[in-house]
């Protein structure tokens, strides 16, 4: 019999703990997925039926009526390839322009669609043709997303509804978006997307229960990352984030399968490879190197266009090999340090991510750099689920641990000249609510474009663009007389809401900043890359547009002054303020800043004598009429 | 009529009793409320001054993220949740403002009625630091080495830790137009640190 139930107001209470809904924590990765679950603070990964493996490959067959996902999908590669989808998180929340450039590395046909936007202004999300199917990335991983809940259902042998997904620390507003309609697709709701790494420290937190600073070293199949994380009092902070998305595990099988085929061709073969002999020497490749983590030494036969050879891969070579990859993750992660003003030996652990964290050579330059031995005791392809599970637990039935995670770049608006002003810095804490006031530029102006983009660059060509919306109904007013306030909202998810506001009579718009296209992960460690490299650059282009759009408002401002008071214009200023205006026109056509400001300077000069002779005549109408007591 | 304008408390949305308006949860049904105009410095119980202990206002903010923060209100009401998500904003920009000299500076300036140099249409007007901020800005674009960096970073951290200094002497005294022209050199030396470290370390990547 159901009782009423009586609560405190403001309480919702906590349902009982057999009624409490079961929340799982899941990995949606690249190449590989996890789900896990964690009762009492013990996580476990959930296993197929027989026990077997905790990876489910993030592979979907479209064969039949139903998709198949993981280890069987995979089969069909070889005898249905063209149904076969795989990869599809680097699609995740793109559009048009990422598309094109990753659509030739994917197994299946990507249709890059024929506009950018909908006729809402809302961009178009990329479609795979799979077979007969046409389909989004969305779609796929929702597919994907099912699979790990009926693997979980049947496990735990109960509905499994509610979930915490991990995604990369650098998804964008875009693909974060993305991940969370995909799970609503698949009957989930998202407690929260963690990041990675951030879900990575969790696993490693909880069993050693030490207060410091943490490294999250992940160096998975195609992409780095390294994470920064202070622990302390129970709270995870994220310090600073950093990596390569086009950085992983498979450069290592293509140094290796290019090794093995230089030395065929130092034996006399001629190899014209094909596809389908590019991937089986991948294939020989891959098996090498995982040999090599327990192995000094590794045979291996090549068969190709009918000519057998026989190589010897040794470890020492295969570590030349690859040295130069190594060296590129070990001197991102000297930058993310100095970043964060901190030096190795600060570092009170380093947590290894990703399988290719077992490579020997990678561990070795790890703890070099570190001068110690990294954790590596949970299964590097199981710690993100783990943590996830762990976080599912802590927000279903309380913890004493919390996670504060960051902005992982910087988001802003486009100024005057296609400066970006940014808003909410990089590695910034969420959630965030912040503020900037803007005004108008012309007299009279009744509209402002709002663009809102994300990236670390000076001007927005070079950002990405993540919604645009115009404030209307702007009072007419002076330039520079209305207040429009501009508010970013970032919650715990890491999803952006932007609102724009006029302070002086209120007018609002709002915008929550959806699907969007994101930037694709190779763009973004790139944006990073050049946002270092051309910070002086960047720094010349801005102040030369700057003095630009300050040039121009000067001229604004003068011209409306010589229209107002025209009959205070002696023919002699306004041949020289005419012609300094010419001049200063010439200045801003060119790139000379100095020129610019020159000029600009001149044009001052030229309306000195209209500009007091307008403040003589305005002193001379205020006091007319007035005694001196008033004026005083 | 009382006064209005600051009232004490506040009807707490929950359970319609009074609640003290700085209260971040309603004492009667423990409800989250809303963050209310608390100045930064009363969010974490500090006087009004600018020397402040870092670590010991982080462990307060960690204390307060623990009870205020969205993952901590993920099985309670939409109301609830927004309310938490608004208090742990805020409970940040406090956090970020006061953690930060040059912010915190910005702050303490803003609320006694000055607006810094430097912001929209406060145009920044010594010669002397504009002077002293070239000279450095050619020494670094010289400098090709990284020791040579190195001590620049070292000079430049010591110069910003004695500004930081004056500069809290000017705010406690209330001496605000000196205060204004020290947080901005100390924005300058800032500003100067990090353009050095990233030279380093584009020389480092080279």
């Amino acid at each position: 019999m159901a009782l009423l139930k009586i609560h405190e107001p403001g309480e919702t209470p906590l349902p009982h703990e057999d009624e409490r809904q079961i929340a799982v924590g899941i990995d949606l990765g690249t190449t590989n997925s996890v789900v896990a679950i964690s009762n009492d603070e013990t996580p476990e990964v959930l296993r197929d039926k027989s026990g077997g493996n905790a990876i489910v490959p993030s592979v979907v067959y479209y064969g039949g009526d139903t998709p198949v996902v993981g280890e069987a999908a995979r089969d069909h590669i070889n005898t249905d390839a063209s149904r076969v989808v795989s990869s599809v998180k680097r699609l995740m929340g793109r559009g048009l322009e990422d598309v094109k450039s990753v659509a030739g590395t994917l197994p299946y046909h990507v249709e890059v669609p024929e506009k950018s936007e909908t006729e809402n202004g809302e961009p178009m999300m990329v479609r795979l043709n799979v077979g007969d199917r046409v389909l989004t990335p969305v779609e796929v991983s929702a597919d994907i997303l099912r699979a790990l809940r009926a693997r979980a259902e049947e496990s735990l042998d109960k509905p499994v509804e509610k979930a915490v997904i991990t995604v990369p620390a650098y998804f964008d507003d875009g693909a974060r978006t993305a991940t969370k309609d995909a799970a609503k697709l698949a009957g989930i709701e998202v407690l929260r997307l963690v990041n990675e790494p951030t879900a990575a420290a969790l696993a490693y937190g909880l069993d050693n229960g030490a207060e410091g600073l943490y490294a999250v070293y992940d160096l998975g199949g195609g992409t780095f990352d390294i994470s920064l994380l202070k622990m302390q009092k129970g709270v995870f902070q994220v310090k600073a984030t950093g990596g390569d998305a086009a950085l992983g595990g498979d450069d290592f099988d293509h140094a290796i399968a290019e090794h093995l085929l230089a030395e065929r061709k130092d034996g006399g073969a001629t190899d014209a490879l094909d596809a389908s002999d590019a991937k089986r020497i991948l294939k020989a490749a891959r098996t090498v190197k995982e040999s090599l983590t327990d192995q000094d030494s590794v045979e291996v036969t090549v068969e190709l266009n009918g000519a057998e050879t026989k190589h010897t891969v040794t470890r020492d070579a295969f570590d030349a090999m690859i040295a130069k990859l190594v060296s590129r993750t070990t001197a991102i992660t000297e930058q993310v340090l100095d970043d964060a003003d901190v030096l190795p030996e600060d570092v009170k652990g380093v947590v290894l991510v990703g399988g290719s964290t077992r490579v020997p050579a990678v561990r070795k330059a790890v703890a070099d750099l570190f001068e110690q031995e990294p954790l590596s005791d949970i299964d590097p392809d199981e710690v993100v689920a783990l943590g996830a599970a762990l976080q599912a637990e802590a927000l279903t039935g309380g913890s004493d641990n919390l996670l504060l995670d960051v902005t992982p770049l910087s988001l802003g608006l486009e100024t005057m000249g296609g400066i970006v002003e940014k808003v909410i810095d990089r590695n910034t804490p969420i959630p965030v609510s912040k503020a900037q006031e803007f005004t108008t530029y012309q007299d009279g102006q009744s509209a402002m474009m709002i663009h809102v983009v994300q990236g670390e660059r000076e001007m927005v060509d070079q950002c990405r663009s993540l919604a645009r919306f115009v404030l209307t109904g702007i009072p007419s007013m002076a330039a520079g007389a209305a207040r429009i306030r501009v508010q970013f909202n970032v919650d715990a998810d890491g999803l952006l809401t932007v609102s724009a506001r006029e302070e002086t009579t209120g007018t609002e718009q709002e915008v929550a900043v959806k699907p969007t296209y994101g930037i694709n992960e190779s763009d973004m460690a790139n944006m990073l890359r050049d946002s270092m490299v051309n910070a002086r650059d960047d720094m010349e282009l801005r102040l030369l547009t700057e003095a630009r759009v300050e040039a121009r408002r000067n001229i604004l401002a003068v011209q409306a002054a010589m229209d107002a008071d025209r009959d205070l214009l002696t023919a002699e200023d306004d041949t020289s303020i005419t012609n300094a205006i010419a001049t200063l026109e010439t200045a801003m056509a060119g790139e000379d800043r100095d020129a610019i400001n020159d000029a600009a300077e001149a044009l001052e000069n030229a309306s000195r004598p209209f500009a007091e002779a307008r403040m003589d005549s305005r002193i001379r109408q205020a006091l007319a009429g007035q005694n001196v007591d008033e004026v005083n | 009529m009382s006064n209005t304008e600051h009232p004490a408390h506040k009807v707490c949305w929950s359970c319609k009793g009074p609640v003290a308006a700085s209260a971040l949860f309603c004492e009667t049904c423990n409800a989250i409320q809303a963050p209310g105009q608390l100045d930064h410095f009363t969010r974490f119980g500090l006087e009004k001054s600018f020397a402040v202990d870092v670590d010991a206002m982080e462990a307060t903010y960690l204390k307060q993220q623990q009870m205020l923060h969205p993952d901590r209100f993920a099985a309670k009401s939409g109301r609830e949740q927004a309310l938490s998500s608004q208090q742990a904003a805020s409970l940040n920009d406090a956090f970020e403002t006061l953690k930060n000299p040059v912010a915190r500076a910005h702050y303490m300036l803003r609320q006694a009625g000055h607006e810094p140099e430097g912001g929209e249409g406060h145009t920044v007007n010594d010669p002397a630091l504009l002077m002293e901020a070239m000279e450095m800005r050619e020494a670094l674009d010289d400098a090709q080495d990284k020791t040579t960096i190195d001590a620049m970073i070292k000079d430049t951290r010591k110069q910003a830790r004695a500004c930081e200094k004056d500069l809290g002497d000017a705010l406690d005294s209330q001496s605000f137009d000196a205060a204004k022209k020290l947080a901005t050199r100390l924005r300058y030396l800032v500003k100067m640190t990090e353009e050095a470290r990233a030279k380093k370390s584009r020389l480092a990547a080279a």
